[in-house]
C-alpha cells in the first residue's frame, strides 16, 4: 500500500509555525523522517492560516525537494495553489483533490492532464457528504466518467470514499470499507482507492489504535493508498503485518525490518 | 488477426555481481565474471532476458576426493593431489571461466588440514590461474570460522566469492568478506523464508546487498529438484516485484548433487541396463544443470568436463535464441 505521509500540513502547529517563520529545517526533517519510515509520497498542505497560500506552497515544494525525490501530493481546496506546486515538482505529483462537483472537475481534470499528475477524487458532490455506499458509488462513477472524457488515465485516479469519525458516524466506516471494494468494479483498468486515515479517529481518545485497526481492515478490502502518519510506528507495523498475511511479501523472521529496508 | 504477446513489466531487476578483480582493480585476475542483472524471468528475451549469461565454475578440491566415483576422477587423475594443477587443467584444457575451490580437507573428519594450509592452497590457485575464484569451506561451522578468514585474507583484493554463510553461521565470514573486499554466498535449506532472513542478517552487518549471491540449495534430477525449482521461481518472482532482500543471483551446486544420485554414480556392473557410466553420469549432471538454468541459475558449480561441455553448449544456444 502506498502511504502518503500526512505530517506536512499547516494544520499541525509545528508545520504552521515553520511555514510562517520559514524554518526549512523543521519541514525537511519531517520530509526525511516520513520517507525513512515508509512514506512513498508526501502530502503537502499549507494549512488555513498561511497568509499567501500560493507562495507557501511554492516554498514548501522547493524546501522538500531539496532533501528528497519522493513524489508529492499537493493538497489544497484552491486550484491555483495546486497549480503553483505542479509547476515545481520533479516527480509525478498527485492532485489532492477534486470532488464530483462539476466546477471542481472542470478546473482540476485539465490540470491533471496538462501536468501528467495523478488525482484524488473525493466521492462527494453538490449534496455534500455521501450517506451510504450507493451514493459513494454514484459520485465515484461520475468522477470516473469525467476522467474518461478528459482523457485522464484511470490508473492515475485515486477515489476517496471519505472516512467520517467513528464517534460521530459509526455506521459509515463499514460503508467506506464496502466502497473500497465496489470502486474497483467501476472500470477496467480499475481506479485506485485512497483514504484520509486519521479522520476515522478524529475526536476519540484512542487515535492510534483506531487508525491502525481501520487501516488493516481497509488493506483486506484492497485499499491502494492511505494518507496517514508514517511516524506512527505501530501503525506501520500493523500495515506491514497485514500485507504479510495478505501474501504481498515473503515472510522471514525479520519481516518488519525487511519491509522497511525495501 | 496477429496475436500480440503479453509482456510483463516488472518493477525491479536482479542485482549484478562481479567476481574477480583485475590488476587495475587491485587484484591479479586476468578476467572477471559478471552475473545477474535479469529484468525478467529467465530467457524471456522480449522482456529483457539475460543481460549476463550464466557461467559454469569447475569444482576443485584441496585434497584428493575420496568419495568421487572413478568416472568422475578419471579426467583429473593426473592432478587430483595438486589443487593448483587441477585448477590449471580445468582452465587450460576444459576452458573453465571460474574455479570453485572446496576446502574439504580442512574438515575434522576428512584430514583436518590447518587454516594456514588452506590459505596457501588458495594462494597457489590464484598463482596458477587467472580466472576468478570461488572459495568454499568444508561445511563444519567451527572449522570454517577458523579457515575461511585466513583464506579471505590470503585472497584480499581479488574479489572472490566466499561461501557459505548460513542463518546460524554468518558473522565471521561476513566480517572477513567485508574486510577483504569479497562477495559472499548466502545459503538456505530449500526455504525461501530463511533465504530472505540470511540476506537481512548479512546486510545488517553493513554488507552490500549487491555483493551477495544466494544458494537456495537444490537436489539432483530425480531427488526433489522440483522443490528447488519452486523456491527459485518464487524468489525470482518476489525479487522482480520489488523485494530487494531476494534480488540476488543464484549459485547452484549441480555437480555435488548430481554425483550423489545413484543414476550417476551407480556402477555399470550393478546396473547394466542403465548403460555406460562414463556417459550416464555426465548426462545426469548436465540435465540437472539445464533444469536449474531454466529456473534462473546464474552460476553453476560443476564437476565432469563432459557435462560442462554439454551445458556450455546449451547456454550458448539458449542465449543465441534471444
Amino acid at each position: 500500500m502506498l502511504v502518503i505521509g500526512e505530517r506536512i500540513n499547516g494544520m499541525f502547529k509545528d508545520v504552521g509555525k515553520a511555514i510562517a517563520d520559514k524554518e526549512r529545517g523543521v519541514i525537511q526533517k519531517l520530509a526525511k523522517d516520513q520517507v525513512a519510515q515508509g512514506a512513498g509520497m508526501l502530502d503537502v498542505n499549507v494549512g488555513p492560516a498561511a497568509a499567501d497560500a500560493v507562495e507557501a506552497m511554492k516554498w514548501l515544494v522547493e524546501v522538500i525537494q531539496e532533501v528528497t525525490d519522493t513524489p508529492l501530493a499537493l493538497d489544497s481546496t484552491k486550484p491555483e495553489v495546486i497549480e503553483a506546486g505542479l509547476k515545481l515538482v520533479k516527480k509525478k505529483a498527485l492532485i489532492n483533490s477534486t470532488t464530483a462537483k462539476k466546477e471542481k472537475l472542470d478546473s482540476l481534470l485539465p490540470m491533471a492532464k496538462q501536468y501528467k499528475a495523478g488525482l484524488i477524487g473525493l466521492t462527494m458532490g453538490e449534496s455534500g457528504i455521501p450517506r451510504d455506499r450507493h451514493q459513494r458509488s454514484e459520485f465515484a462513477a461520475r468522477i470516473v466518467s469525467a476522467c474518461m472524457e478528459a482523457q485522464v488515465p484511470l490508473e492515475d485516479l485515486y477515489l476517496d470514499p471519505i472516512i467520517l469519525p467513528v464517534n460521530v458516524a459509526q455506521a459509515q466506516a463499514q460503508e467506506v470499507l464496502e466502497s473500497i471494494r465496489e470502486f474497483k468494479l467501476l472500470s477496467d483498468p480499475s481506479p485506485k482507492t485512497v483514504v484520509g486515515l486519521s479522520n476515522i479517529s478524529q475526536g476519540t481518545k484512542s487515535r492510534s489504535l483506531i487508525n491502525r485497526t481501520f487501516l488493516v481492515m481497509a488493506a483486506v478490502c484492497g485499499l491502494d493508498a492511505a494518507i496517514a502518519d508514517p511516524l506512527d510506528k505501530e501503525l506501520m507495523d500493523g500495515l506491514i503485518t497485514a500485507e504479510l498475511i495478505l501474501n504481498k511479501h515473503i515472510y522471514c523472521a525479520s519481516f518488519l525490518d525487511a519491509r522497511r529496508k525495501k | 488477426m496477429p496475436m500480440e504477446l503479453v509482456k510483463e513489466k516488472w518493477s525491479n531487476t536482479i542485482n549484478t555481481v562481479t567476481i574477480g578483480a583485475t590488476k587495475e582493480e587491485g587484484g591479479t585476475r586476468t578476467s572477471k565474471i559478471t552475473v545477474g542483472g535479469e529484468p525478467s524471468l529467465p530467457y524471456l528475451f522480449g522482456e529483457g532476458g539475460m543481460p549476463n549469461k550464466p557461467v559454469i565454475a569447475m569444482e576443485v578440491l584441496d585434497v584428493e576426493p575420496k568419495d568421487w566415483p572413478q568416472v568422475l576422477k578419471e579426467p583429473f587423475k593426473d592432478v587430483l593431489s595438486n589443487p593448483a594443477q587441477w585448477a590449471k587443467k580445468c582452465v587450460d584444457q576444459y576452458k573453465a571461466e571460474l574455479i570453485c575451490l572446496r576446502l574439504q580437507g580442512t574438515h575434522p573428519d576428512f584430514g583436518n588440514l590447518s587454516a594456514d594450509k588452506a590459505a596457501s592452497t588458495v594462494k597457489s590457485i590464484l598463482d596458477a590461474v587467472g580466472v576468478p575464484l570461488i572459495v568454499l569451506g568444508s561445511g563444519n561451522d567451527e572449522k570454517d570460522s577458523l579457515v575461511l578468514p585466513k583464506c579471505s585474507e590470503a585472497a584480499k583484493g581479488q574479489r572472490c566469492l566466499f561461501g557459505d554463510a548460513t542463518e546460524d553461521n554468518y558473522k565471521t565470514l561476513t566480517a572477513s568478506c567485508l574486510a577483504d573486499g569479497h562477495n559472499i554466498i548466502g545459503e538456505s535449506p530449500i526455504d525461501i523464508n530463511i533465504a530472505k532472513q540470511v540476506n537481512i542478517l548479512i546486510s545488517d552487518m553493513g554488507f552490500d546487498l549487491t555483493k551477495i549471491v544466494i544458494n537456495t540449495t537444490i537436489g539432483a534430477l530425480g531427488y526433489g529438484l522440483e522443490y528447488a525449482y519452486s523456491i527459485m521461481e518464487r524468489a525470482r518472482l518476489a525479487a522482480l516485484l520489488g523485494d530487494k532482500m531476494l534480488s540476488m543471483p543464484f549459485v547452484c551446486f549441480v555437480g555435488q548433487e548430481a554425483w550423489r544420485a545413484k543414476e550417476a554414480k551407480g556402477l555399470e556392473s550393478e546396473h547394466p541396463e542403465w548403460g555406460p557410466q562414463a556417459q550416464r553420469g555426465p548426462i545426469w549432471e548436465a540435465t540437472t544443470a539445464v533444469l536449474v538454468l531454466l529456473s534462473g541459475a546464474d552460476i553453476l558449480i560443476m564437476r565432469h568436463p563432459k557435462a560442462v561441455e554439454m551445458v556450455r553448449g546449451t547456454i550458448e544456444r539458449l542465449i543465441k535464441k534471444g
